[in-house]
C-alpha cells in the first residue's frame, strides 16, 4: 500500500499520520505544558484526550501565541512600552504572525476540520497584481502577469532560435528538437516563426493594450512586450520565484475571519485547562517529576510553583535560553543555539478599496525592492464598496527588517505609507490609520521564529528533540518547517508520541 | 532645489542606500546594512532590542541593558557578540563589515554612561572572524 502510494506520490506530501493514538493508560500521569500556542494547545488536547492530568501555563492573557489576530479595539502593547491601539473598522483585520497554509500542512488542515475552523483561499499568485523596482521602468509597477509573459516567451524564443541554429544538436535528438520547437511555441506563445512580439497570440498571455470589447467597437489591440533586457536589469525576475516555491503553490488557505480563529477553536477545547497571565521564571526536574516556578504578572507577588510528572515545554528559544532550566548540558547547549529572526508586518486602513475598484487587484501579492518589500491585499470580502486593510509591508530576515524594527510603531506606519505610495498613489489621500509589529519587540517571543543555520541543526537538532529526563520540547523551533504553524504542530505530536510510549512502559 | 541637489548628491554616493523624503534615515537595499557609523547603526539596528536608551526591554524574556555595563570593558565580549550573536540575539557578521562591526561596538563601549576608550579596530574584527 505504502509503494502503490508513494508511486503516485501521495506519501511524500506530509509527515502528518492522521489524529495521533496515544493507546495505553497513562495511570494518572500528570503533564505540565508550557505555552498555549499552537504547540502547546495540541499536545494539551491529545494529552487530556489520552487520560492525562493536563495543565497549561501562558504568558499572554490570551491563547493562540503566534497565532494571532489584530481587530479594531485591539490593544498591543511592545517592549520599550510602546502602545498602539488598532483602529480598524469592524470586521477588518491583519494576521501579524502566520498568514498563509499551504495545502500540504496536512496537519494543520486536518485540526481545522476536526475543529471547525472555516477556511477560504488564500491568493499567492495573482497575475494582475504589481512587480516593482524603484530603479527601472521609470518606476511603474508592472503587472505581474505581463513580466511573466515577456519573460518566459523571450527566454522560448531565444532557445528556439538555438536549437534552430544546431546549436543543441549534442545535447538534444532531432526528433525531440521537433517537439522542443513545438512546446517552447506553446509555452512562450511565439509565433510561427519562433518570435515573440506583439500579437494577439501573445497578448493572450501578457493581456492587450485595448481589450476584446462589444460591437462596432470590438476589436482588441495587443500590447508591446518589455524587452528582455530591461526585465534582466531591474532584476523583478527573482520574484516570480514566490510562485514556484513548494510552500507558496496554490492551492493555500486563510481562515476566514482571522488567523486567531485557529488559536480560539483549540482554546475552546482546552481552555479551562490554561492558566493565563502566568510568567515562567525557572524550570527543575529530578526522578520524580517536574517543577516550574512561575509570577502572575497581573497580580504579581512572590514566585509560585507548580509539579506534574512531566513537562512539554514550548516556551520559544529566545526566552527559554534565558531561563535556569535543569537539562543536561546537550540540550541546553541546543537551547542556546538559535538565534531569532526580525520580521515586521504593517497593516493599513483604507477609505475604499482602490487597489479592486481602481487597479482590478483582487487578492494576492505585489513585491517591490523598496523596504517594505510586499504588499499584499485582502483575499475575502471582494468586489465591496467601503473601507478596506492591506498588509502594507512584510519584512522577513535581512537589513530592512531590523531598520523598522528600530523605529517607533508610528514611523514604521508613516514609512510604509510613503514607501507604498510609489506602487500605489492612491495611498496618498485614502490612507486612515495602521498598525504595526515587529517580532523582535513581542514580549512574548523576542522574535519571528527559529532561525536555525545549517551547521546549528547539524550539531544541536536532534538534542534540542530528545526527552530529556522528564521534559520535552516541543513548537516550530523543534522542527524542520521553521517559522510554520504545521511545524508547531508535527513536532507536538512527535514529541507526545515519544513521551507517552516512555510512560506506559514506566 | 537645493536640497534636492544634495539629496542627489548623497544618493549618487550612496548608491545602494534608500534616502527617505525626509529625515535622514538610512534603508539597506539588500541583506546586508549600508549604515556606516557607530551611532547609525546602533539607532537603525541595535535600537530595535536594546531601546534608544541602551537600557533594554523585559517581557516574557529580557533584553539586557547596555547602560554602565561592566561586560563592555573586555571589548572582544561585544565584538563577539556582534559577530556571532548569542542565544535569542542575531549574528550580524554576515550583514555587516569590519568597519561596521568595530564602529557599532566603539559606540556602545563609549555611550549610555560606558567610557572604555580603548577602541576596536577593523583589523581586529578580520581577525575576530577567524
Amino acid at each position: 500500500m505504502y509503494h502503490a502510494m508513494t508511486s503516485l506520490g501521495f506519501a511524500s506530501e506530509s509527515r502528518y499520520q492522521g489524529p495521533v493514538r496515544l493507546e495505553g493508560d497513562p495511570k494518572g500521569a500528570s503533564v505540565l505544558i508550557l505555552g498555549a500556542g499552537l504547540a502547546g494547545m495540541t499536545a494539551a488536547l491529545e494529552l487530556r484526550n489520552a487520560g492525562y492530568k493536563v495543565q497549561v501555563l501562558e504568558y499572554n492573557a490570551r491563547a493562540g501565541g503566534r497565532n494571532w489576530t489584530l481587530r479594531g479595539g485591539d490593544k498591543f502593547t511592545e517592549l520599550g512600552g510602546f502602545t498602539q491601539t488598532c483602529e480598524f473598522e469592524d470586521g477588518l483585520y491583519i494576521n501579524p504572525g502566520p498568514w498563509r497554509i499551504p495545502y500540504h500542512h496536512r496537519a494543520l488542515l486536518d485540526y481545522c476540520r476536526r475543529l471547525n475552523v472555516a477556511l477560504e483561499s488564500f491568493i499567492q499568485l495573482n497575475h494582475n497584481a504589481y512587480l516593482h523596482a524603484a530603479r527601472a521602468f521609470g518606476g511603474a509597477p508592472q503587472r505581474i502577469r505581463a513580466v511573466k509573459a515577456d519573460f518566459q516567451g523571450q527566454i522560448a524564443e531565444l532557445l528556439a532560435k538555438t536549437t534552430k541554429q544546431g546549436r543543441l544538436d549534442e545535447a538534444v535528438t532531432k526528433e525531440d528538437q521537433e517537439i522542443l520547437l513545438q512546446a517552447l511555441r506553446s509555452w512562450g506563445a511565439l509565433d510561427r516563426n519562433y518570435n515573440y512580439k506583439a500579437n494577439l497570440f501573445s497578448a493572450e498571455t501578457r493581456g492587450y493594450a485595448t481589450a476584446p470589447g462589444g460591437g462596432l467597437t470590438a476589436m482588441p489591440v495587443p500590447s508591446d512586450p518589455v524587452a528582455l533586457s530591461d526585465i534582466l536589469k531591474s532584476r523583478v525576475w527573482r520574484y516570480l520565484q514566490n510562485f514556484a516555491n513548494y510552500n507558496f503553490q496554490t492551492t493555500m488557505f486563510q481562515p476566514v475571519g482571522g488567523m486567531d480563529m485557529i488559536g480560539k477553536a483549540f482554546a475552546r477545547e482546552v481552555g479551562e485547562l490554561i492558566r493565563y497571565n502566568t510568567k515562567v521564571t525557572g524550570i527543575a526536574q529530578n526522578d520524580r517529576g517536574v517543577t516550574v516556578s512561575y509570577v502572575d504578572t497581573v497580580n504579581a507577588g512572590d514566585p509560585q510553583t507548580v509539579s506534574a510528572d512531566w513537562c512539554v515545554c514550548t516556551i520559544p528559544l529566545s526566552i527559554l535560553s534565558q531561563l535556569p532550566i535543569q537539562v543536561g548540558t546537550a540540550m541546553k547547549a541546543a537551547i542556546d543555539a538559535v538565534p531569532y529572526a526580525g520580521a515586521v508586518k504593517i497593516g493599513l486602513q483604507f477609505k475604499r478599496r482602490f487597489w479592486e475598484e481602481d487597479d482590478a487587484i483582487y487578492g494576492g501579492i505585489s513585491y517591490t525592492d523598496l523596504p517594505i518589500r510586499q504588499i499584499a491585499y485582502p483575499n475575502t470580502a471582494f468586489n465591496k464598496s467601503g473601507r478596506g486593510v492591506l498588509l502594507g509591508a512584510y519584512l522577513f530576515d535581512g537589513a530592512n527588517a531590523y531598520e523598522f524594527t528600530a523605529m517607533p510603531p508610528e514611523e514604521r506606519v508613516k514609512r510604509a505609507v510613503d514607501f507604498g505610495a510609489a506602487i500605489h498613489p492612491q495611498y496618498r489621500s485614502e490612507f486612515e490609520n495602521g498598525v504595526a509589529v515587529a517580532w523582535h519587540r513581542v514580549p512574548f517571543t523576542l522574535g519571528c521564529s527559529g532561525d536555525w543555520s545549517e551547521e546549528g541543526r547539524t550539531q544541536h537538532y536532534r538534542n534540542l528533540c530528545q526527552i530529556d529526563g522528564r521534559i520535552v520540547l516541543a513548537g516550530e523551533h523543534a522542527s524542520a518547517l521553521p517559522a510554520w504553524q504545521e511545524g508547531a504542530i508535527l513536532s507536538a505530536l512527535d514529541a507526545i508520541t515519544r513521551l507517552h510510549q516512555r510512560v506506559v512502559k514506566t | 532645489m537645493k536640497r534636492q541637489i544634495i539629496l542627489a548628491a548623497v544618493l549618487a554616493l550612496i548608491p545602494v542606500a534608500l534616502l527617505a523624503q525626509e529625515g535622514q534615515r538610512v534603508f539597506s537595499l539588500g541583506y546586508r546594512f549600508v549604515e556606516m557609523s557607530g551611532e547609525e547603526l546602533f539607532n537603525n539596528v541595535c535600537r530595535g532590542c536594546h531601546m534608544a536608551d541602551g537600557a533594554g526591554a523585559r517581557g516574557a524574556g529580557s533584553y539586557p541593558s547596555l547602560v554602565h555595563n561592566p561586560n563592555l570593558e573586555a571589548s572582544g565580549y561585544p565584538l563577539t557578540l556582534v559577530l556571532r550573536g548569542r542565544r535569542g540575539m542575531p549574528p550580524f557578521g554576515d550583514m555587516m563589515n569590519d568597519d561596521q562591526v568595530a564602529a557599532v561596538v566603539n559606540y556602545v563601549r563609549t555611550h549610555f554612561g560606558n567610557n572604555f576608550r580603548d577602541a576596536v579596530t577593523a583589523r581586529e574584527v578580520k581577525d575576530a572572524r577567524r
